[in-house]
């Protein structure tokens, strides 16, 4: 089955769940910026949860499909289509995603997934380094994209409850962990709000409102930077890198993002504010946890109503 | 380092015995990686493990899993570093800021490259864009401050300086380091099986060639 692209979106790329053992070779993580919703997705047109899938950014974009088939949408909401439902699409209809309504990224998954040829344990797109997904590039009008043609219905009328998803918001509070120096830092991090500022990206995302001063100077060596990490470099205004972070830092980290928080950060526009809150690492991992258990429950729910 | 890397330390100081001691753990950890391991990521005088916290047992489970792992870790034998002689075409257009180097160090540009090129470097890590080295051993002399303007081109294979450290630029990018040469290698490929030509803990010495041999390598 083919999907042409009749015209892009803002950012639309191939996404999966990211690659792993390969940052030794300095190639980032990547992946979905919001993996939960990507996962869901996929989970929500009867796929596994690290199948490729189109993580949209802003504005959507119109597609083609030459077959029958079922899609999903989840994370940002799209006006004119249903959220995080399986929507059935007949063949040679056009879908068009012009508007993120609530939110910052969609994704959008189709029954079969899309055929992306991994590279470097990943279909994910790179677009810094130019790899995976398709093309090493985001989507143009006019490319094809191809899925596996399958057959697959929804039985009976449902919908998942939002209390299923992240408490996703346009201001948010993030749990982090304490960073490496976060002792050098005093308390502004924890008792103030800040802005998403326009310098943000998939690489990371340059937070405003509250320069931080460090009270040493002394200069840090280089080590890991994983997506998560809050990072301020000598300027006071903080970084929390995202999915593309580079695979080394040498800034003074003071907190790193709860993996089970990175969809709300993933979810925020420039000019929406986030605040930060301290946990305990033994919470941070039951929140990781319970996450997957949920996530398994609703593998489990929806392969009955699909089929 | 928040809920999913731990950070295993070496001290302070970067330096091939520091770069030993990270290569030899690292390399008992690839071979025989605990239980929810997702990364293994070596940098100058740190490994950081990334793993997926929601593991049975979480974290405090994990660093007992590494803990027994890094027990196992043997000193490294010969054959275990690899050495790689890297061609470079050093100054002219290949090196365009030579010049600049070899004047902050007082010496003649053939005295500047004589000097970048005899040392045995190490790499320290291997980050910032797919493939790029960062290669500890520069001599002090060499040591040059970043451009105060980054190129917004720095072509495939150039080899820079920045501050007290060198290294080559796998792909054309935007970059702030010094070029004082180039190699016709390709660092990053990402067609193979393991895309890097250079891993932390390697040696790496450059060998001088001129433009003719740069332009007749295959």
């Amino acid at each position: 089955m083919e999907i042409k692209v009749i015209r892009p979106g803002m950012l639309t790329t191939v996404q999966d769940l990211g690659r792993h053992g390969i940052s030794s070779t300095g190639v980032t993580e990547g992946g979905a910026m919001d993996k939960f919703a990507l996962g869901l997705a996929n989970l929500l047109v009867g796929n596994a949860p690290n199948a490729p899938a189109l993580e949209i950014t802003l504005t959507g974009p119109e597609l083609e499909f030459s077959s029958d088939t079922l899609i999903a949408i989840t994370g940002a909401e799209i006006e004119g289509i249903e959220h995080a439902q399986p929507v059935k699409i007949n063949a040679g209809c056009r879908l068009d995603l012009p508007v993120v309504r609530k939110g910052c990224r969609a994704y959008l998954a189709v029954a079969g997934g899309f055929t992306i040829e991994p590279i470097l344990n990943g279909a994910g797109t790179d677009l810094r380094a130019q790899l995976g997904g398709f093309k090493g590039r985001a989507l143009r009008a006019d490319d094809v994209l191809s899925a596996t043609a399958v057959k697959r219905e929804t039985h009976g009328r449902w919908k998942l409850s939002p209390t299923l998803f992240p408490a996703y918001s346009a201001s948010p509070e993030v749990r982090v962990l304490p960073g490496t120096e976060m002792d050098e830092f005093g308390e502004t991090f924890w008792k103030t709000e800040f802005e998403i500022s326009t310098q943000s990206d998939r690489m990371g995302y340059r937070l405003k409102g509250h320069q931080l001063k460090r009270d040493s100077s002394r200069e840090l060596i280089s080590s890991a930077a994983i997506p998560g990490t809050v990072q301020v470099p000598p300027e006071g205004n903080p970084i929390v890198l995202m999915a593309d972070a580079q695979t080394l830092g040498g800034y003074p980290r003071i907190a790193h993002v709860a993996q089970v928080d990175m969809p709300l950060l993933a979810q925020l526009r420039a000019g929406d504010h986030v605040s930060f809150r301290k946990i305990e690492l033994e919470e941070a991992q039951a929140l990781a946890i319970q996450r997957v258990r949920d996530f398994n429950r609703l593998e489990v729910g929806l392969r009955e109503k699909l089929r | 380092m928040g809920d999913t890397a731990v950070v295993v330390g070496f001290g302070n100081v970067i330096g091939a015995t520091t770069l030993e001691k990270v290569r030899a753990a690292t390399i008992a950890l690839e071979a025989n990686p605990p239980l929810g391991t997702l990364d293994i990521m070596p940098a100058f005088t740190t490994i950081t493990v990334v793993y997926d916290p929601a593991i049975p047992g979480g974290y405090a489970a994990f660093q007992e899993r590494l803990l027994a792992c890094l027990q196992m870790v043997k000193r490294l034998r010969r054959g275990m570093v690899t050495t790689l002689t890297i061609p470079v075409c050093y100054g002219g257009e290949f090196g365009p800021d030579l010049g600049l180097v070899a004047q902050g160090a007082k010496l003649s540009e053939r005295m500047a490259i004589a000097s970048h090129a005899r040392p045995k470097y190490i790499v320290g890590a291997v980050g910032f864009a797919p493939g790029f080295p960062y290669l500890a051993g520069l001599p002090i002399k060499l040591h040059t401050p970043r451009r105060s303007n980054p190129r917004l081109k720095v072509p495939a294979g150039s080899v820079g300086i920045g501050g007290k450290q060198t290294g080559i630029y796998p792909q054309e990018s935007p970059g702030g380091w010094h070029l004082i040469g180039r190699t016709p290698l390709k660092l990053f490929n990402a067609e193979e099986g393991y895309p890097s030509l250079l891993k932390t803990g390697d040696q790496v010495q450059f060998k001088a060639i001129t433009a003719e041999e740069f332009a007749a390598w295959k």
